[in-house]
């Protein structure tokens, strides 16, 4: 029996200690906006926050939660559903393209904004570099995070929503 | 998971090119298809659409309903290139809808949404018939598409096929008959009837009404054959940024990708699986006596060619497979290591010599020219196999219920042959299979085929309960569909007046498009270009541009090697070969002025040109290469793309960014080596992908060539980066790089 809480909620986890968080939240929980990419920390597509800090929950036990506090990108909004600064960016610039690592991305990405508000390119780069997308936008990322932490504005086109 | 109720036919009227069908659906919604004239089609298919006997299937549609909402039904999967977006972009801006209050609905897995043009465009995309024929050629290629169950989102397809065919031409006619309906109520002439974003109004009555308010009506107006679609002046939507439909729930963890599918009220259980280590060997016996008393497992199944451990969770399950031993059969490819592979391809391109093996082009006398050459380049090059890495792993979600229906989740580039597998595996029919295709975690190629499907409704046949199927990241690695590898050797003459007088060219394989190797919009009068088969047992399949990807490294490194040997700029070589061509020069000419081309760069930089046309958009790449550093850096990609007319600016730019990383991600890293005949690499430590900290800065500039002929975005802007890559490599350091990837070599 492992206490937790997942985005708030006290949650306990009825399975075997060593079983990885990323599972024990995809099938116990039933919250799957945490990808499975590698299985070995490789590609960062199921970062999570254990105690606000971002920790690869494929190869992270649940025994590991165990009085803490986990965050997953389903927690990212506030309670009102108004999306974080950075998935509003997300958004403006366009970011995803088949989507599936961008939960771990935006997991990242959220700490790196926490710990350092207005990070240079080379901090985005040893924040991100951890994160794989094979969609490759990497430059969409970058810029996103940069309008996120007020560096950058959105170019107009951006900002083009609907109603272009 | 996509739903939609079969429209109740109506009327239908065939035309020589195509033919519009319209009819009700209940709750009044006006429903406007395209339809195709067919050969034979199929009892089934005739009984779902058809009218009469030759009038046949929908190949797209828009559904009105009394609220005003615009369903725009589109026949192809979302795998992040956004062309669901965009095709309903196409038809409500032929509506003249309001944007707002467009949906988008995901066709369901339907022989009714097979997409035709596929076979048409992807195979013969400059073909030109009489337009008498075309109605047989249609009905041909729409026998090919759907003997193979094509409803595929692949081939850089889905806008120039689909939107620019299918959903424009719905648009057009449902917005005709909304005129036409509105027109007879009003008691005014059509001509006097005006449309405008969502709005039907008359001018001088000052009547004015929605959508909805003449849905029904609509229905009975007489069916446009060709309805007139608008000129670049008069769009309104398309070619502006719009943004994807499918972001908002990918920022938010709510999008379903396959691996999140469940079943309503059913809990799942999971699989784990292995396939033995060589492609085609079966399996001896197995060893799972620690798997069976492992925690959580319920059943371990021994398939022949696969193993799958089944437990109450995926974790456990992998955890038991892992315990499991395994002995296999022997095969052919036992024998097979990387280097005897390239060595089978250098015998066969041996034995052909100058002239033999398969003619693919041939015009002029290229031997003769390049004896006679006063200059004469040679080289030979190599690309090795690839593999898709998509993000998320191969996987799908199956159950045979006790009733015989069989439910299957899955994200596949091809839910309809997906749909077909699964009925043809467990030996029903297709009616009995409910096939439910999710958001794609990547397809690059690899979720065109199906062995996942297959693999997912045979355990879930042996097990009789819901099983989701989940392949780790090893499997998925070593069990792929691979990208072919490849060897291309080429002679080159140049006269004593520098002129390019011959061409000949000689490759291993070719799997498609079948214009791939060849070079007809290079002005060169002697060119052959030929092939030999080399017989491999890996699976092979499509990925991200296909044959592109390597002979676009082939022609274009070896067309820089006889610009050096000519003493001519790259770019100015190109020029002069293109000359011909005024849209393709355009495009070259604005990489090159992107980049700055003819600057002087400081020693252990370089900048390379790469000049693709594919799948029907021209694409020119300049690459900044810097190898100063500890390791060798691309540092900018400026790219020019014509794709004729960018339907969604935005998205367009968005793919030429994913083709031009897919591919560096090759260029650099990409390789799956063979060891006795088994793939060597396993995960992305071995198997390496780029990373936010190596991605270049991308620049994008989109010229609208000619909008009455649109290309493709997916795949176009992946097979001039390698080449242009590599060009620069020698322009920084005078290396050439005649084999990828670059880990190979040591640059700095």
């Amino acid at each position: 029996m492992v206490q937790t809480t997942v985005n708030g909620k006290p949650v306990t986890l009825d399975v075997d200690p060593a079983t990885p968080i990323l599972w024990a939240v995809r099938e116990q929980l039933d919250m799957t906006g945490t990808k499975f990419g590698c299985g070995i920390a490789q590609c960062g597509a199921c970062t999570v926050h254990l105690d606000g800090k971002p920790v690869r929950s494929c190869s992270t036990p649940v025994s590991a939660a165990d009085g803490k506090a986990i965050t997953t990108v389903e927690g990212l909004a506030a309670a009102d559903g108004t999306l974080s600064a950075l998935q509003q960016a997300w958004i403006d610039v366009q970011v995803p393209q088949c989507g599936y690592c961008q939960s771990g991305q935006l997991m990242t990405a959220t700490a790196l904004l926490r710990d350092n508000p207005r990070p240079s390119d080379s901090d985005i780069d040893a924040a991100m570099r951890g994160n794989v997308c094979r969609c490759g936008m990497y430059g969409r990322i970058r810029k996103a995070i940069k309008i996120a932490a007020g560096i950058e504005q959105a170019d107009d086109a951006d900002a083009q929503g609907a109603s272009a | 998971m996509s739903k939609t109720s079969a429209p109740e036919k109506k009327k239908g009227k065939w035309s020589r090119r195509a033919f519009i069908g319209a009819g009700l659906v209940t709750g009044g919604a006006l429903v406007v298809g395209v339809a195709i004239r067919s050969g034979k089609p199929s009892a089934r298919l005739q009984k779902l659409v058809a009218n009469g006997d030759e009038e046949v299937l929908m190949n797209s549609f828009v559904k009105i309903d009394a609220d005003n909402i615009v369903t725009a039904v589109v026949p192809h999967v979302e795998m992040g290139q956004g062309s669901q977006t965009v095709l309903a972009q196409m038809l409500a801006d032929e509506m003249d809808a309001n944007w707002e209050d467009v949906r988008i609905l995901e066709a369901p897995g339907d022989s009714a949404y097979v997409s035709k043009d596929i076979g048409r465009e992807f195979r013969m995309p400059d073909l030109k018939v009489p337009e008498i024929l075309e109605p047989t050629l249609d009905g041909a290629l729409f026998q090919i598409a759907n003997m193979i169950g094509l409803q595929i989102t692949g081939g850089s397809f889905s806008i120039r096929g689909t939107g620019q065919r299918g959903m424009r031409t719905a648009g057009a006619a449902a917005r005709q008959m909304l005129v036409g309906a509105a027109a007879a109520t009003w008691g005014v002439p059509d001509n006097e009837v005006n449309i405008s974003n969502g709005i039907i109004s008359h001018k001088d009555t000052g009547k004015r009404a929605k959508f909805g308010a003449f849905a029904s009506a609509a229905a009975e107006q007489p069916l446009p054959a060709l309805p007139k679609l608008k000129t670049p002046d008069q769009f309104a939507l398309m070619g502006k940024p719009i943004k994807r439909h499918d972001i908002p729930a990918k920022v938010d963890g709510s999008a379903i990708f396959g691996i999140d599918a469940q079943i309503a009220g059913q809990k799942l259980s999971y699989a784990a699986v292995k396939a033995p280590p060589v492609v085609g060997a079966a399996i001896t016996a197995i060893d799972a006596d620690a798997a069976k008393e492992m925690p959580g497992v319920q059943q371990i199944l021994n398939m022949g060619d696969f193993v799958a451990v089944i437990a109450n969770g995926y974790w456990q399950a992998q955890q038991a497979l892992n315990t499991i031993g395994m002995t296999y059969s022997d095969t052919e490819g036992d024998t097979l290591d990387a280097e005897a592979v390239f060595a089978r391809y250098a015998k066969a391109l041996d034995e052909a010599g100058d002239s033999g093996g398969d003619v693919e082009t041939e015009s002029g006398d290229a031997n003769a020219n390049f004896a006679k050459a006063a200059k004469k380049v040679s080289a030979e090059y190599r690309a090795p196999f690839l593999a898709h890495a998509t993000m998320e792993p191969q996987n799908c979600t199956a159950w045979l219920r006790p009733d015989g229906i069989c439910e299957v989740y899955a994200g596949s580039q091809s839910p309809l042959k997906a749909r077909q597998a699964a009925a043809d595996t467990l030996g029903i029919d297709m009616e009995q299979v409910q096939y439910n295709n999710t958001y794609l975690g990547g397809g690059f190629g690899r979720r065109a085929e199906v062995d996942n499907v297959i693999m997912a409704v045979r355990i879930a046949k042996a097990t009789g309960y819901p099983v989701k199927l989940i392949w780790s990241r090893e499997e998925d690695t070593a069990q792929d569909f691979y990208r072919p590898s490849a060897t291309s050797r080429f002679q080159a003459g140049i006269d004593d007046k520098g002129a390019v007088i011959s061409w000949n060219n000689i490759h291993t394989h070719l799997f498609d498009p079948q214009e791939a190797p060849q070079v007809p919009y290079y002005d060169i009068p002697n060119n052959m270009v030929r092939k030999v088969e080399v017989p491999m047992h890996l699976r092979f399949g499509p990925w991200r541009s296909v044959d592109h990807s390597q002979h676009a490294f082939f022609i274009e490194s070896f067309m820089d090697e006889v610009a050096a040997q000519a003493g001519q700029d790259p770019y100015k070589l190109r020029r002069k070969l293109l000359a011909k061509s005024p849209r393709h020069v355009a495009v070259l000419d604005k990489a090159a002025q992107m980049a700055g081309w003819g600057r002087a760069l400081p020693k252990g930089k370089g900048l390379g040109i790469a000049f693709v046309p594919s799948f029907g958009s021209i694409v020119a790449e300049v690459a900044e290469v810097d190898l100063t550093g500890t390791k060798p850096r691309v540092t900018k990609v400026w790219c020019c793309a014509d794709p004729g007319y960018a339907m969604n600016r935005d998205g367009f730019i968005a793919q030429m960014e994913s083709g031009i990383i897919y591919g560096l991600t090759a260029a650099m890293y990409g390789e799956i080596t063979l060891k006795k005949g088994a793939v060597q690499q396993s995960n992305f430590h071995d198997y390496k992908m780029l990373r936010m900290d190596e991605a270049p800065e991308i620049f994008v500039e989109i010229i609208n060539g000619d909008a009455e002929r649109l290309g493709g975005a997916g795949e176009p802007g992946l097979p001039p980066l390698a080449p242009a890559v590599t060009n620069a490599i020698y322009a920084a350091s005078g290396k050439r790089i005649r084999e990828l990837p670059l880990s190979k070599h040591k640059l700095v």
